[in-house]
């Protein structure tokens, strides 16, 4: 109980400190969607012959007329009342269009992170267990490599593999196969919503067109997980627990895996965050090579069509994401380790 | 460089040929970027559509696009514009990492704080989607792209050069160097800065990997550079559309050429921190 009080404690001053960083991600994506070329005034205007009367009604309206400090008030009052503009291109409001397209990137962004993981331990810890064996080897050089492979040259051989040449990959269009029933929504993700339904047949559709984009992104992150894992675990190995724990006859297993493995998690726990950033920014260099609908692709069709309120939605939306990822990896952390205090 | 430190190089370098082999594989690239544009055996942007889509023959080693233009040509003559886009933005933010880091770490008090925030608010981003929206913020042009991969470089340089100022702020040499009538601003450029640059400049190699990586992304995208100009990720971008049909050639060649690299540079800039700073060796 008191270990739930401190964890809540601590989260809570930890979000309190991520307020200001927060606010400055406002100010910022405000200042720089007002760099932003082109007036949106004109764009909301009837159509391309709208007179200047109409523009300057429209501006009016928009509070564009006002000085800037005065719009960022404007701006803020709007994001507290959960109002990021509307979409030109969909014509609905921004907030609607992420939220129906925000389960899709996630779902691929945490798959892919499963997969990550589920690579990266074991390949680091075998790494760790043999030094400069055979093993070590081939794992400093997939990790080398997967850092240099970028993700949509990796995703576009994938297709080129499994798809063209293998045929075992679906067509490498969107989240399910369009001749495939779509489960009922009711989270929105796919893989979960086709449990929920039972329907093993969708299911296996949605899995079959993930696995190619969480793989890709997967590749990408899995060097410095492993290395990390590698490099914590071979420190950890040496140390005097590890010899009391052969010492008093536990099985190599469990020293390894229960006493090694738990201390060793803590590095590897702190990179979290900048593994996720880096996931978020891959995750839109995927959806656009498979065509994935989620907030990414999204955001990438509106400023390539110059609509600007989805992109300052999206942006938005990603700094908070990462915001409270990091705010998560640092209340894991504290579980984790708890001789860790904030500051 | 004195015979003993030459030794020391090449001690290194015995031990770790990888670091060798990487350096000459970036001088390469580098001859490749100069030279290449003179030396290619097509016009990369004349079409010639009647032999579009043709796989790698020995007339066109690396096959032809959908306009019938010379992949190899073109993943050639891309170098260079790839290298500059990477060497600009990285050399632009170590410049302005490194004074504004120094001046952070060195002043202490209010600048700090400001500093320090403004890094904060630009590591909350996911850096790349920062670039992202500021290509797309200040306009789909060249010299954009080089301006956002330098401001998601900074951070790093910045927080680099404050911490190393600020463990150096009362050494004893700094304090004489005040002491005899050095303004702070000659002290901070002069004495402290190229104390600190070394070690900083290790991290350049590194990170133009990263930068051709966040270029390329960003090009692949549509953002920056524009066809017909050849840049690997625009090349790698018009390749996608013919991937499903299996015209594997658009896409693995200009891939190929930044993963080589990335790699090379990669690998340089682990042997260099080796040399430089066997501090940090792993």
């Amino acid at each position: 109980m008191a270990m739930a009080a401190t964890i809540a404690k601590r989260a809570g001053r930890r979000f309190l400190s991520s307020l200001p960083a927060l606010f400055g991600v406002v100010v910022f994506t405000f200042l720089l969607m007002r760099v932003l070329p082109g007036d949106p005034a004109i764009f909301f205007a009837s159509g391309p012959n709208a007179g200047q009367a109409e523009i300057d009604e429209i501006r009016r309206q928009m509070g564009l007329d006002k000085p800037i400090p005065e719009q960022l008030i404007y701006y803020l009052r709007d994001i507290t009342t959960g109002n990021l503009g509307r979409s030109m291109t969909t014509g609905q409001t921004v907030v609607k269009d992420l939220v129906t397209r925000l389960p899709a990137s996630l779902e691929l962004t945490f798959v892919a992170l499963m997969l990550a993981l589920s690579t990266a331990l074991p390949l680091g810890i075998m790494a760790a267990l043999r030094p400069n064996s055979a093993v070590d080897h081939v794992v400093r050089f997939l990790c080398t490599l997967g850092v240099c492979v970028p993700t949509f040259v990796s995703g576009l051989l994938f297709i080129y593999g499994f798809y063209y040449l293998l045929g075992l990959a679906p067509d490498p269009t969107g989240r399910i196969d369009i001749f495939a029933s779509q489960p009922p929504t009711v989270t929105g993700f796919m893989l979960v919503d086709s449990l929920i339904a039972r329907d093993s047949e969708a299911f296996v559709a949605v899995a079959s067109q993930l696995v190619l984009p969480a793989c890709t992104m997967a590749l990408f992150v899995l060097a410095p997980l492993a290395r990390m894992t590698r490099a914590s675990m071979l420190a950890v190995l040496t140390s005097d627990f590890v010899r009391t724990g052969e010492a008093l006859g536990l099985s190599r297993l469990r020293v390894i895996l229960v006493y090694a493995l738990r201390n060793a998690l803590l590095p590897v726990i702190t990179i979290m965050g900048i593994v996720f950033s880096t996931m978020l920014g891959a995750n839109v260099l995927v959806e656009k090579v498979f065509s994935w609908p989620g907030v990414a692709s999204y955001a990438l069709d509106a400023l390539l069509a110059s609509d600007y309120a989805p992109v300052q939605g999206f942006v938005l939306l990603m700094a908070t994401i990462f915001v409270m990822v990091n705010l998560t990896v640092d209340v894991l952390y504290g579980i984790a380790d708890p001789r860790v205090t904030i500051e | 460089m004195s015979t003993a430190t030459l030794r020391h190089v090449g001690f290194i370098l015995r031990g770790n040929p990888v670091t060798l082999v990487a350096g000459c594989g970036a001088l390469f690239l580098v001859l490749v970027a100069i030279f290449g544009p003179s030396l290619v055996p097509f016009d990369p942007t004349t079409s010639n559509v009647p032999r579009a889509l043709q796989p790698p023959s020995a007339t066109h080693w690396f096959g032809t696009d959908q306009l019938g233009r010379d992949v190899f040509s073109r993943v050639v003559v891309a170098t260079r514009l790839d290298l500059l886009i990477a060497a600009s933005a990285v050399s632009l933010s170590f410049v302005l990492g490194a004074v504004i880091g120094a001046f952070s770490g060195y002043s202490g008090g209010t600048l700090d704080r400001w500093v320090g925030r403004f890094v904060d608010v630009l590591m909350a981003f996911p850096l790349f989607v920062l670039a992202m929206a500021m290509v797309a913020a200040l306009g789909n042009r060249v010299e954009n792209i080089i301006y956002a991969t330098a401001i998601i470089n900074l951070p790093f340089y910045i927080r680099f050069a404050r911490a190393e100022v600020n463990v150096r702020r009362s050494a004893g040499w700094v304090e004489a160097a005040r002491a005899s009538g050095n303004s702070h601003a000659r002290v901070v450029l002069l004495y402290l800065l190229p104390n600190v640059l070394p070690a900083m400049a290790v991290q350049i190699s590194l990170n133009l990997g990263w930068a051709i990586l966040n270029a390329a992304g960003l090009s692949f995208l549509g953002l920056g550079v524009r066809p017909p100009t050849p840049e690997w990720g625009i090349l790698v971008a018009e390749g996608a559309r013919f991937i499903t049909t299996g015209k594997w050639w658009l896409v693995m060649f200009p891939g190929m050429a930044l993963m080589f690299a990335v790699l090379c540079f990669n690998l340089l800039g682990d042997g260099l921190r080796d040399i430089l700073d066997p501090r940090m060796r792993t």
